[in-house]
């Protein structure tokens, strides 16, 4: 039992429960690539909430008009008056948002469902209007992410109750009927956890390292829809258990330590039950915490690590960020101009600038037919901010020749730099090599703090493969110059490669494919700046920096805040 | 669909509908002490300036905020002005209630305004009102945000989201107390004295560091990790959940006796003496962990004051410090950006040096 979907029943009985409850479970986060399995589900779901109930697909992507509301445009020039049309989430109210490919959602779109989920309406304060709505409602999450760097932003997937891995072979089980589902919909509120209930999620929650008060709080709710669904006024054990299974198994962060066995418990067995409680838990708390173990698949490390680093990338809402957020982030506003091709209007503002001429206009004109009269002088257009953001790629020789001469002064350096990158919020990424290849440390990420420790417990020694540490840093200059971010390498060598591209070792091969993945380099068109830490700098040094097309900084002469300076104008070049 | 009209100019002071259901008691927060203190003594003095609750998810933050608006006494304003002015205080007064002649005086809750994300610039600041504009040619001012926020709260969830520009007028405005708008032909200024709220979780995008010291107080909040504050947390909020009116009911006596205490705090905040001693050992304590300029210190010196008269105690003693030395230092000392020692492990051990363990 390696896959860690799980039974087809219990992805039927995810979509009743969250169909008993969907504003109180939040909704779900379906992991699942998009295919039968997953419109089985969703078809389901739909089938089981109350006749007339809202259904929206909103794309990660959606606008703010889209999603809270704005100006209706048309009706506003229309009518004369102010037209205001509610976006998605208030026209989704007593219903479900399903977001495709939930994992490019950034940060503060996340951010603007998380906060129609705790206050169940929206607040419109846009274009010059205000408005309320009321919007209860369930999100569906598709998930589907496929490397480690994508994830659902964490702030939208705390507050979804279920976490369903769907696996997209299996079919899904049968489960309960509509009837059955309004019939445990109305009696809900009825439904009685006892105190034990509460102290056994809670206590699973704190075992399995679940941090979010959250988790425990929609547990309970999860197991009340099941004890509602099953005709019953109590919670019991069963309904605990698969509330367990389903909301606090996916959350765990840490595996609880079992009292007889090795401390750091290695990837446990599904199935074996027989580790003890953590705490002095009552019979129901030891039920929980095992059938979680259960429910946590075999290679639960191994996903515990991926998700641990996942942080790092989802904390700077990588995945899709640079479009919208490029446009939301940096609109500076809005200035008169000549209508171009290839300018935007600023809808909003040019109608603001027409509006307190129009009585006159229309006197003087006589034109009583166009609701408003919009001449040339009122176009107003927007105004973008022209520089994107930059990501300084820093690329350290931490091989043996290196670290025996200047190894802890160059990190000194480069610490310096992580503080400017700080203040000019850059983004920064670390690429390091010794022995035989290169590796990304740390993936461009907007927390230097976190670079700053990788740094720190950046080993040394080895070979020097610096052909392969300056192809890396070209793919990661693509990459961050694909999301419309301007790449700066800061390479770190005392440009003594002795390793190949291949992996043969030998100091003219490793000089030469070097020299040949610094044209490539080159041609990219990467601004780069070389830190030449050898005690002596010698010709090849220079040679390999003519290559990168480089500006070439011997550390000798580079005091810290020399170097600063010239990252600064390598930036501003 | 068919669109609806949009608020008028006139009705902006007020909160365009009722909220849909009663917000959680503020005095049925579990734990969280250092924010539940931190947001009452912004509300005893909101001289201290602004209040920063950076935490992990599902703390609370947001819950406590909306919850003090509930807990807030009335406040008189001017009868229909748009800006909520203090009848009380006419050297603070807009342009409109300057002229008036009568001021009648009417009863109002403490506006806290949620600043939602997606706001735009003009809704925050206030701009010219295109309805108007449109159907009578009148250059209106519709007011923003700003307006409706004076003299109570304005509260941004999510703050290290919100776009820089708006961070950076909302700051200004916060330290001018006045709102100045120039736009569209509109040149305007009116009062916009509020305490600004922020809440965010470091982990969804980091604060820009000059924001940092410029709130006042700043506060961590951890998620408690130990079983019985846990399971109260959690039956406390279904028991909300499941009959929020009752809930609120069983919590009544205890939101009145809070909302006194903060009444009569208020009314006690001027005679609270401050002796040598105290101004002494907070300036001692600033220098010790060489805190940037004298905000620092003011700030220490408001909170124990404010935290003095919520305690009914006639002046400010020197142990009075330890409480909130904290939050008021905490975020302001020289710290290289990427050191991950707590400051607030270096404020306590000044605190221990200064004022004994």
């Amino acid at each position: 039992m390696t896959e860690a979907a799980p039974s087809g029943g219990d992805a039927a009985m995810a979509a009743a429960l969250l169909a008993v409850d969907p504003t109180g479970l939040g909704g779900a986060v379906l992991r699942a690539p998009h295919g039968a399995a997953r419109d089985a589900w969703l078809a389901r779901l739909r089938g089981l909430l109350p006749a007339g109930a809202p259904w929206r697909r909103l794309p990660p992507n959606a606008p703010d008009d889209r999603l809270i509301g704005g100006i209706d445009l048309a009706a506003t020039l229309a009518t004369g008056r102010l037209r205001l049309e509610r976006g998605a989430l208030p026209d989704a109210d007593g219903g479900v948002v399903v977001i495709p490919m939930a994992e490019r959602l950034t940060q503060a779109a996340a951010g603007r469902y998380a906060a129609v989920l705790d206050t169940a309406e929206v607040t419109l304060e846009r274009d010059g209007a205000t408005a309320r709505w009321p919007a209860s409602l369930a999100v569906v999450a598709l998930d589907e992410s496929a490397g480690e760097d994508e994830r659902v932003p964490p702030s939208l997937t705390d507050r979804l109750a279920l976490h369903l891995p769907l696996d997209p072979g299996s079919a899904m089980g049968p489960g309960p009927d509509e009837s059955g589902v309004a019939a445990a919909r109305a009696a809900l509120g009825e439904v009685r956890a006892s105190d034990e209930v509460l102290l056994a999620l809670c206590e699973a929650s704190l075992a399995f390292g679940i941090g979010s008060p959250r988790a425990p709080t929609l547990a309970l709710r999860t197991a009340r829809a099941a004890a509602a669904l099953d005709g019953r006024r109590d919670v019991v054990e069963a309904d605990v258990v698969l509330a367990a299974r389903l909301v606090l198994a996916p959350r765990a962060t840490s595996l609880p330590a079992a009292p007889e066995e090795a401390p750091p418990p290695p990837a446990e067995e599904p199935g074996d039950a027989d580790g003890g409680p953590p705490k002095d838990g009552s019979d129901l708390s030891e039920i929980v915490v095992a059938a979680m173990r259960a429910a946590l698949p075999a290679g639960l490390l191994a996903t515990l690590a991926s998700a641990l680093r996942g942080r790092a990338s989802a904390a700077d809402g990588r995945s899709g960020a640079p479009v919208k957020d490029g446009q939301r982030g940096r609109v500076l506003g809005a200035r008169p101009g000549p209508l171009r091709a290839g300018s935007r209007i600023a809808l909003i503002e040019t109608l603001r600038s027409a509006a307190p001429w129009q009585t006159i206009r229309r006197r003087a004109s006589g034109d009583h037919a166009r609701p408003v009269l919009i001449r040339a002088e009122d176009i107003r257009l927007r105004r973008h901010e022209a520089r994107s953001g930059t990501t300084t790629l820093f690329a350290v020789d931490a091989s043996g020749s290196s670290a025996l001469h200047r190894l802890a002064e160059a990190k000194g350096a480069i610490e310096l730099l992580l503080g400017d990158c700080y203040a000019r919020r850059d983004r920064v990424a670390l690429v390091a090599f010794r022995g035989t290849e290169a590796s990304t440390l740390l993936p461009p990420t907007q927390a230097p703090a976190r670079a700053r420790r990788c740094l720190a417990a950046m080993p040394g020694g080895g070979a020097t493969p610096l052909a392969s540490a300056i192809d890396m840093a070209r793919a990661l200059a693509d990459a961050e110059r694909r999301q419309g971010r301007q790449p700066l390498l800061v390479l770190v060598t005392d440009a003594r490669p002795n390793v190949a591209r291949d992996g043969r070792t030998g100091r003219e091969a490793g000089e030469a494919d070097a020299l040949s993945a610094a044209a490539l380099l080159r041609a990219a068109g990467v601004s780069t700046l070389m830190v030449d830490t050898a005690p002596r700098p010698h010709a090849y040094g220079r040679a390999l920096a003519g290559a990168l097309g480089a500006r070439y900084v011997p550390l000798p002469q580079a005091d810290a805040a020399a170097l600063s300076t010239v990252v600064a104008a390598a930036r501003s070049a | 669909m068919d669109g609806i009209v949009g608020s008028l100019a006139s009705e902006a002071r007020t909160a365009p509908a009722a909220p849909t259901r009663q917000p959680y008691p503020f005095t049925a927060i579990v734990g969280q002490e250092e924010m539940t203190r931190a947001l009452v003594l912004a509300a005893v003095d909101p001289g201290i300036g602004g209040v920063l609750i950076l935490g992990d998810r599902g703390t609370g933050k947001s819950t406590a905020v909306r919850a003090l608006a509930a807990l807030l006494p009335e406040m008189s304003v001017v009868a229909g002005c748009r800006f909520g002015c203090d009848p009380g205080a006419p050297a603070q007064f807009c342009e409109s209630c300057r002229e008036l002649r009568h001021r009648p005086v009417a009863k109002v809750p403490v506006p806290v305004v949620d600043l939602p994300l997606g706001a735009t610039e003009d809704r925050v600041a206030g701009a010219l009102d295109i309805e108007r504009a449109l159907v009578d040619g009148a250059k209106v001012f519709q007011p923003g945000l700003l307006a409706r926020a004076n003299r109570g709260f304005l509260y941004i969830d999510e703050v290290n989201l919100l776009e820089d520009h708006l961070v950076d007028l909302l700051l200004d405005v916060a330290a001018s107390g006045e709102n100045v708008v120039e736009r569209e032909g509109i040149s305007l200024r009116h009062p916009a004295r509020f305490v600004l709220v922020g809440s965010g979780n470091p982990e969804e995008g980091e604060l820009r560091p000059q924001l940092l010291d410029r709130f006042g107080l700043a506060v961590e909040v951890r998620t408690p990790t130990d079983l019985a504050t846990r399971v109260e947390v959690v039956r406390r909020r279904d028991a909300y959940d499941r009959a929020p009116a009752a809930f609120c009911e069983s919590w009544r006596t205890a939101e009145a006796r809070l909302r006194r205490r903060i009444v009569r705090a208020r009314a006690k905040l001027a005679e609270v003496a401050t002796p040598d001693a105290a101004l002494e050992a907070a300036a001692r304590l600033c220098m010790a962990l060489g805190t940037d300029g004298l905000r620092g210190e003011l700030t220490l010196i408001r909170a124990a004051r404010a935290l003095a008269a919520f305690e009914g105690r006639e002046s400010v003693t020197v142990e009075a410090l330890r409480p909130v030395a904290s939050a008021a230092l905490g975020h302001r000392l020289r710290r290289n950006p990427l050191d991950e020692a707590g400051s607030r492990a270096r404020v306590d051990r000044a605190v221990a040096e200064i004022l004994g363990p």
